[in-house]
């Protein structure tokens, strides 16, 4: 990140690459229920992004030594497909997706009502199929839907954004050459009705102020998608 | 991970609760349904900061001054007096396993089964694989769950045909689409049984289970528009 800060990505009247102003985000759809075998699912684009969560549960969690006698064990696997970048990605875990996995397991557990269903497990599987920025972000965000779809009793659904620096200008939802060169990087989770923080990673140097414009942005970024998330959730897809 | 508040803006989620929860409004989870005081919470609803909230995405109910949502998918949780169909999940020398649908396995001791069986001799009477129609007589509060099959009605299932449909759906035909089932057991002129766990057992001719087959596909795929007023 921050390796080609020469790379103009802004034009003079604040249009980026793709034509979006600093506060825009990428166009998103979400459907409901595209996977029958799994209890809840729902398939999330995001701009280019394209995955799709599967949610199974709860059931008996085994092996038994990972049972915990008072709640539920949130088991969250996030993958990317071989071919979801344009660069082929090897089958199976990595530290990237090991990492991403928990904290997307560690944002849900602030919602999910596990002390409902002691002994047991719920399976989140996040699919990335077509990669272009913010997977983490899709995916966290499409886990809540699948959740909500599969009747998971929750507390609030997480909404994922980033906004990051570019061209020494913060902008929302980066898209990929904005993430491959920009400057930073701020990926956080927002419970929209509670207004609580449940996740945030920073990649990159902000200064507090463009920290806190950064801030801002993803808020007003969360309660629009959480906007079609309800929506989706209320008609089975929304655009 | 421990969350800390960061910004609490009104109405954050645009669902005002100014007009209060009106019934058979579909609710998602988080949604406000107003203070704690007008209304009690039921299931899928709790109180978090004298506020009912949401935990389920479905269809809310107010009966009594109770709120209550009926979930629009769910998974089947066993309580007592329940009506299941089961499969034989595995056996022990006097215990049968039974997977009743529910995130955990059920148990049928021998003093409970079908009929009289010698210690050692379980597969004898219900083999690994075969459904049976049981009731649920006990469940702990780790989820754990006992069934018996003393009781009228209930025995191995040795014809006809097991389906499954959203247990939600359950309550539905057992209710207002009383008539719907009633419906369904004409045309196909077939015995059918809707267990508690959203297993229902089809028996008669083949033409006719297909029939009944078909027509609970129907409803399953169509339930969102029923919910919504509709005929299917």
């Amino acid at each position: 990140m921050g390796g080609y800060g020469d790379i103009q990505m802004i034009d003079e009247n604040g249009l980026r690459v793709d034509g979006r102003n600093a506060t825009q985000v990428r166009p998103i759809t979400i459907e409901t229920g595209v996977i029958p075998v799994a209890d809840g699912s729902c398939r999330m684009t995001w701009g280019t992004n394209d995955v799709i969560v599967a949610v199974y549960g709860p059931m008996e969690a085994h092996p038994r030594k990972i049972q915990r006698q008072d709640r539920a064990v949130l088991d969250v696997r996030y993958n990317m497909a071989p071919f979801s970048t344009s660069d082929r990605i090897r089958p199976g875990f990595n530290r990237r997706s090991r990492e991403i996995s928990k904290v997307t397991a560690d944002a849900l557990e602030s919602v999910v009502l596990l002390e409902m269903y002691p002994r047991s497990k719920i399976r989140v599987e996040i699919e990335v199929l077509c990669a272009e920025a913010g997977t983490r972000c899709v995916g966290l965000t499409a886990a809540s839907v699948a959740l909500a779809d599969a009747g998971i009793p929750m507390t609030d659904m997480v909404v994922s954004v980033a906004s990051g620096k570019v061209n020494d200008v913060v902008v929302c939802d980066l898209n990929k050459e904005e993430d491959n060169y920009g400057e930073a990087d701020l990926p956080m989770g927002v419970l929209p009705n509670s207004g609580e923080l449940v996740f945030l990673q920073m990649d990159g140097d902000l200064s507090p102020e463009e920290f806190q414009t950064a801030w801002d942005y993803n808020i007003q970024a969360a309660y629009d998608i959480h906007k079609i998330m309800v929506d989706a959730l209320k008609t089975g897809g929304a655009n | 991970m421990k969350s800390r508040l960061v910004a609490r803006p009104d109405n954050m989620s645009g669902n005002s609760s100014a007009d209060g929860p009106q019934d058979s409004q579909i609710v998602v989870p988080g949604e406000n349904l107003g203070k704690s005081g007008e209304y009690e919470a039921g299931h899928g609803v709790v109180i978090t900061n004298d506020t009912l909230l949401a935990t389920k995405n479905g269809k809310l109910i107010i009966k009594n001054n109770v709120l209550t949502i009926e979930p629009i998918h769910t998974t089947y949780f066993p309580r007592p007096s329940d009506l299941v169909i089961g499969y034989v999940e595995g056996c022990t020398n006097n215990i049968w396993f039974i997977d009743i649908g529910a995130p955990f396995n059920a148990i049928l001791p021998m003093s409970l089964g079908p009929s009289k069986a010698s210690f050692g001799s379980t597969r004898q009477v219900l083999d690994i694989g075969e459904s049976i129609l049981c009731r649920v007589q006990e469940v702990e509060e780790t989820h754990s769950s006992v069934v018996t099959m003393k009781g009228m009605g209930l025995r191995k299932i040795n014809t006809g045909s097991v389906d499954e449909i959203d247990p939600h759906l359950v309550s539905y035909l057992s209710g207002n689409g009383k008539d719907l089932l009633r419906e369904m057991k004409e045309n196909s002129d077939c015995r059918i049984i809707i267990a508690d766990n959203g297993r229902v057992w089809v028996d008669g001719e083949v033409s006719g289970i297909i029939n009944a087959r078909n027509q609970f596909k129907d409803l399953t795929q169509n339930y969102r528009l029923i919910e919504d007023g509709g005929n299917i």
